[in-house]
C-alpha cells in the first residue's frame, strides 16, 4: 500500500514539474508586462530599471530554476497587478469560485438524476422525448452563448434577476458568502444554470444508460419475478447500482468546474479565480497566470490520486505486488 | 454538539453585512476594468487615477474645461527657479476627520518621491518638500520645471496621521507587491468617501457632506461596479442595473441609441493615433539597401496615399477627428496651423515616389496591435490597401497588444501604428520629451525607430526648463511644425470616447476620458 502510495506521489511531483514547465515557458511568449506597466512617456531607463525589478532581465534557464524554487518553497510570487502575494490573491477569490461551483452541481445532480431515471423507464414519454433532445442542446451550446441568452433573457428582458456579479455578501471572516442574502442567491441562479447545464446533460445521459444497463441484468428481472414493489426495485435496486459511475465522473467533474469556470465568471463578472485569470492574461500578469495553471495540474493530480488510492481500496486486483 | 451550535452561533455574531448604497441618486457606473489599488502611489493606471481622484484632492485640479485652477493650495509662486511655495487651503478635513495641514503634504510628497513609489517619475522634478508653517509648504525641484502644476493635479493629498495609524507611509509598489492599508482603504478630502471596495465587484462611494467645495453634483452616492465582458456590461445598463457605461463597445451604439430612455454621448478623445516611420540605416524588408524613409519626398507620398476622410466615415463612424499633429486640441502647444493633414491625392504620391527614385514603389512592413485602439487592424488593412495604389506594398502583420509593444519597444518594426494621450500632463512637452527627441536614455523613451533631429533636440531640452509660459508654447509650435514639415511621423485621427448612460444622467464628457461624478446631475 506503501508503495503503491509513493510510486503514486513521485508520478504526481513529475506532472507538477512538467506542468510547471509549460506555464513558465508559455507565459514568456504572451508578451511582456513592461509595456503594460510604464507610464505613457517613460524614458528606457524606466523600462529597463522596471524590467530587472521583475527579475525578466535574467536568463530564461535562471528564472525558471528561480521560479521553480519559489514555488518549492510555497511562495507563487507577487501579481503585477493587484501588488499582492499571489498565494493569497488565489485564496481570497476561491470562495466565489467554490459557491458557484457547489450549486452548480447540486443544481446538475438534482435535476440529472431524476431525468436521468425518467428517460430510462419512460423513453416513449413526452417529457423524456423532450429532455433527450434538450440535452443534445446543452452538450453542444458553448457555455457563453448559454450565459448571454440567460442574461438577455431574464435581466435584459424580464427584469428578475441580476445580469452580473455576486450581490450583496456576507463577511464571515475567512469566508466572504452570498448564500445569506437575498441579492447573493438571486445573483447565482444565472450563472450556477450556465455552469451546471453541461455537467446536468452529462450526468442525466450517463443516468439514463447506466439505469437501462442495470435493469435489464439478471437480479433485476429476478427481483420483478419476486413480486417485488416497483419502487423498491428502482430506487433500491437499479439506482443504487446505476450511480456508481456518477459518482466517480461528478468528482472529476467538480475539478472540471473549478478549473474551467472561467468563461461562466467572466460572462457574468463572477470575481472568483476564473475571472482573475482573465484579467490576467490580457495585462498581462504573469504570475497569476503561472500560479493559477499550477493550482489546476495541482488540483487533477490530487483528485486522480485520490480516485486512484480509493479504486484500489475498492478493487482488490489493482493492489499488485 | 453543543460546542458545534456554539461555534455556529459565534459566526454568526460576527457576520457583518457589507455596505450597501441607498437607491436615492446614487450613480451606479461600470467599465471593463477595475482599480487597480486605492494607494495613490502604488500604480501608475490613468483609469486608476481617474477613479482615486473622486476620494482624494490634489493642490491643483481640472475645472470642467480641464484648465488648472487651485484646489488644496489656494496659491502659489516661484521663489527661486528651483524653490515652489504653496500656501494651503484652511478648514479642510479629511473623509475620518483629521484636519488638513503642511504636514499632510509634506508627508505625501515625501511618499510619492520616495524611490520604493510606483509612480515616483509622476514628479520626477521634485526632490524635496519643506514645511514652512502649518499652511505653507515648498517644494525643492532639481532644476526649473515648468510643469509642475500639471505634474501636481495628479498627486492626492494623504492624511500623515491616518498613514501614521495603519503603518502606510511608505507607499505600495505593484511591482514589488508592497501592500498597505491604503491599498484597499482610502482617507481623502474629497467629493466622495469610499465606503467599501472588494476588487473585481464593486466600490461604494458615500457624499462627502463636509466637502471644503461647494458641490456642483446632486448626487447621494456613487457605485462603480467593474464589468470585463462587453456584453454583459451592455446588459447590465439595457436592464436597468447600471445608469452608465464607460466606455460602451463600438458595435453597441447604434443599439444602446435606439432604446428609449438610453443616450449615447461621443466626442473626440486626447488620444491622437498616427505611424511610426524607421528612421533606420534598412528596412527590415530591403536588407542591404537604403531605406527609402529617409527621404521626406517617399514620406510625403506615404501620407498623401492615405485617405483619412474614408477612414474616419467608414471605419470610424463619423466619430474621429482627423489630424495633422501629434497632440489634440486641449492640449499645451496644439496649433491650428500646423494640424493639417496631407490632402488625399494618389496622382501626387505616384509623382513624388517617382522624384524620390522609388517610381515602382518598395516594400515595407507595417505593424498593427488588434486590441489597444478602436479599429486598429481594419485601419492598417485599409492603409496597406491603399499604399498598394501608389505601388507600396506593405507587409502587413497585426498582434495582440501584449506582444506588440515589446516588439515596438526593440524597433522591430519599419512601419507602426501607436496612440498618444498625452497624460496626465495634458502638456506637449510629453510628446516632444518622449516621441521626437533623440534616444537617450533621458530622452525620447518611446523614441524607438531611430528618428534624430538636432533642432528638436535643442528646442526639447531648452523647453524642459523655460519657465516663460509664452516663450516655452512657441518652441513646442515650432518642434511641432518641424515634425509636420518634416512628416516625422503620420497622424491619422483623434479616437472618440463614447460612453451611453440613462436619460437621468447628466454628466459631461472629458477627452481626457476621465469619469468625473463630481459634475453629475442625476434626474
Amino acid at each position: 500500500m506503501i508503495r503503491i502510495l509513493s510510486v503514486r506521489l513521485l508520478q504526481a511531483l513529475l506532472v507538477m514539474l512538467a506542468v510547471t514547465a509549460i506555464a513558465f515557458i508559455m507565459f514568456r511568449f504572451v508578451g511582456d508586462p513592461v509595456a503594460a506597466m510604464v507610464r505613457e512617456g517613460a524614458t528606457q531607463a524606466e523600462k529597463d530599471a522596471l524590467r530587472a525589478t521583475l527579475g525578466l532581465d535574467k536568463p530564461l534557464v535562471l528564472q525558471f530554476i528561480e521560479f521553480v524554487g519559489r514555488v518549492l518553497r510555497g511562495d507563487l510570487g507577487t501579481s503585477f497587478r493587484y501588488q499582492q502575494p499571489v498565494a493569497s490573491l488565489l485564496m481570497s477569490r476561491l470562495p466565489a469560485t467554490l459557491e458557484l461551483v457547489i450549486i452548480a452541481t447540486v443544481m446538475a445532480l438534482a435535476i440529472g438524476i431524476p431525468l436521468g431515471v425518467l428517460c430510462a423507464l419512460k423513453p416513449q414519454a413526452v417529457l423524456s422525448r423532450l429532455t433527450q433532445s434538450m440535452t443534445l442542446v446543452g452538450i453542444s451550446m458553448p457555455t457563453f452563448v448559454t450565459g448571454l441568452l440567460l442574461i438577455l433573457i431574464f435581466a435584459v428582458n424580464l427584469r428578475w434577476l441580476p445580469s452580473s456579479g455576486r450581490g450583496d455578501l456576507v463577511d464571515l471572516g475567512f469566508w466572504q458568502s452570498g448564500f445569506l442574502t437575498a441579492s447573493g442567491l438571486k445573483s447565482l441562479i444565472l450563472p450556477s444554470i450556465t455552469l451546471a447545464l453541461f455537467q446536468l446533460t452529462l450526468i442525466m445521459r450517463l443516468v439514463r444508460s447506466e439505469m437501462i444497463d442495470v435493469l435489464s441484468s439478471d437480479y433485476i428481472r429476478f427481483a420483478f419475478a419476486r413480486g417485488l414493489p416497483r419502487s423498491y426495485i428502482y430506487g433500491r435496486l437499479a439506482l443504487r447500482n446505476a450511480l456508481m459511475p456518477v459518482v466517480t465522473v461528478t468528482g472529476l467533474q467538480i475539478g472540471q468546474l473549478i478549473a474551467f469556470a472561467i468563461v461562466t465568471e467572466t460572462v457574468f463578472q463572477w470575481p472568483g479565480m476564473g475571472l482573475l485569470f482573465t484579467n490576467a492574461v490580457g495585462y498581462p500578469d504573469v504570475p497569476v497566470l503561472a500560479a493559477y495553471l499550477l493550482f489546476v495540474g495541482f488540483l487533477f493530480v490530487l483528485i486522480n490520486m485520490i480516485v486512484d488510492v480509493l479504486y484500489t481500496f475498492i478493487d482488490p486486483r489493482l493492489r499488485t505486488k | 454538539m453543543k460546542t458545534y451550535i456554539k461555534t455556529l452561533l459565534a459566526g454568526l455574531a460576527v457576520m457583518v453585512p457589507l455596505a450597501t448604497p441607498s437607491l436615492a441618486n446614487t450613480l451606479r457606473w461600470s467599465s471593463a476594468g477595475d482599480v487597480i489599488s486605492y494607494d495613490p502611489n502604488a500604480q501608475v493606471d490613468s483609469f486608476t487615477q481617474s477613479v482615486q481622484h473622486m476620494v482624494f484632492d490634489p493642490l491643483v485640479r481640472r475645472n470642467n474645461d480641464l484648465v488648472l485652477e487651485p484646489a488644496l493650495a489656494t496659491s502659489w509662486e516661484v521663489i527661486e527657479p528651483n524653490r515652489w511655495r504653496f500656501k494651503l487651503r484652511q478648514g479642510v478635513k479629511f473623509h475620518e476627520g483629521q484636519p488638513f495641514n503642511a504636514d499632510d503634504v509634506v508627508a505625501t510628497i515625501q511618499r510619492q518621491i520616495d524611490p520604493g513609489a510606483r509612480n515616483r517619475e509622476n514628479l520626477s522634478a521634485v526632490v524635496g518638500v519643506e514645511k514652512v508653517d502649518d499652511y505653507t509648504v515648498d517644494l525643492i525641484l532639481r532644476g526649473p520645471y515648468p510643469l509642475l502644476l500639471n505634474d501636481l493635479a495628479a498627486i492626492y493629498m494623504m492624511s500623515k496621521s491616518w498613514m501614521e495609524a495603519h503603518d502606510a507611509l511608505k507607499p505600495g509598489n505593484n511591482t514589488t507587491g508592497v501592500t498597505t492599508y491604503a491599498s484597499n482603504h482610502a482617507n481623502g478630502t474629497g467629493a466622495f468617501k469610499l465606503m467599501s471596495y472588494e476588487p473585481d465587484s464593486r466600490s461604494v462611494f458615500a457624499v462627502n457632506e463636509n466637502w471644503w467645495d461647494k458641490p456642483q453634483h446632486n448626487l447621494t452616492a456613487v457605485e462603480f461596479r467593474p464589468i470585463a465582458s462587453d456584453a454583459t456590461r451592455v446588459a447590465a445598463l439595457l436592464s436597468g442595473e447600471l445608469d452608465m457605461i464607460a466606455p460602451v463597445p463600438l458595435q453597441d451604439i447604434d443599439r444602446i441609441s435606439n432604446t428609449e430612455g438610453l443616450k449615447v454621448m461621443e466626442n473626440p478623445a486626447l488620444r491622437e493615433i498616427f505611424l511610426v516611420f524607421s528612421f533606420r540605416p534598412e528596412l527590415h524588408t530591403m536588407p542591404g539597401k537604403p531605406n527609402p524613409l529617409l527621404e521626406l519626398k517617399v514620406r510625403q507620398a506615404l501620407w498623401h496615399a492615405i485617405d483619412v476622410n474614408t477612414i474616419q466615415k467608414r471605419l470610424m463612424r463619423g466619430k474621429s477627428r482627423v489630424s495633422g499633429m501629434l497632440v489634440a486640441p486641449a492640449v499645451t502647444g496644439y496649433d491650428k496651423s500646423i494640424d493639417v493633414p496631407l490632402p488625399y491625392d494618389v496622382d501626387k504620391a505616384k509623382s513624388l515616389l517617382a522624384e524620390a527614385g522609388y517610381p515602382d514603389g518598395f516594400k515595407v512592413q507595417l505593424a498593427c496591435p488588434n486590441d489597444r485602439y478602436i479599429a486598429d487592424e481594419q485601419i492598417c488593412l485599409a492603409i496597406a490597401s491603399m499604399w498598394a495604389k501608389v505601388g507600396v506594398q506593405a507587409e502587413l502583420s497585426t498582434e495582440s497588444k501584449t506582444t506588440y509593444f515589446p516588439r515596438t519597444d526593440k524597433g522591430e518594426f519599419d512601419v507602426f501604428m501607436l496612440g498618444w494621450a498625452s497624460l496626465p500632463p495634458m502638456d506637449g512637452y510629453s510628446v516632444l520629451q518622449a516621441l521626437l527627441a533623440t534616444n537617450d536614455g533621458e530622452f525620447g523613451g518611446s523614441n524607438t525607430n531611430g528618428l534624430s533631429n538636432a533642432k528638436i533636440d535643442e528646442l526639447a531640452r531648452s523647453a524642459s526648463v523655460e519657465l516663460d509660459e509664452t516663450k516655452r508654447v512657441e518652441m513646442l509650435k515650432e518642434a511641432f511644425r518641424i515634425t509636420h514639415d518634416q512628416v516625422l511621423y503620420l497622424p491619422l485621427h483623434q479616437q472618440p470616447v463614447a460612453w451611453a448612460m440613462s436619460n437621468k444622467v447628466d454628466i459631461p464628457q472629458f477627452p481626457d476620458e476621465y469619469v468625473r461624478p463630481w459634475f453629475a446631475q442625476m434626474k
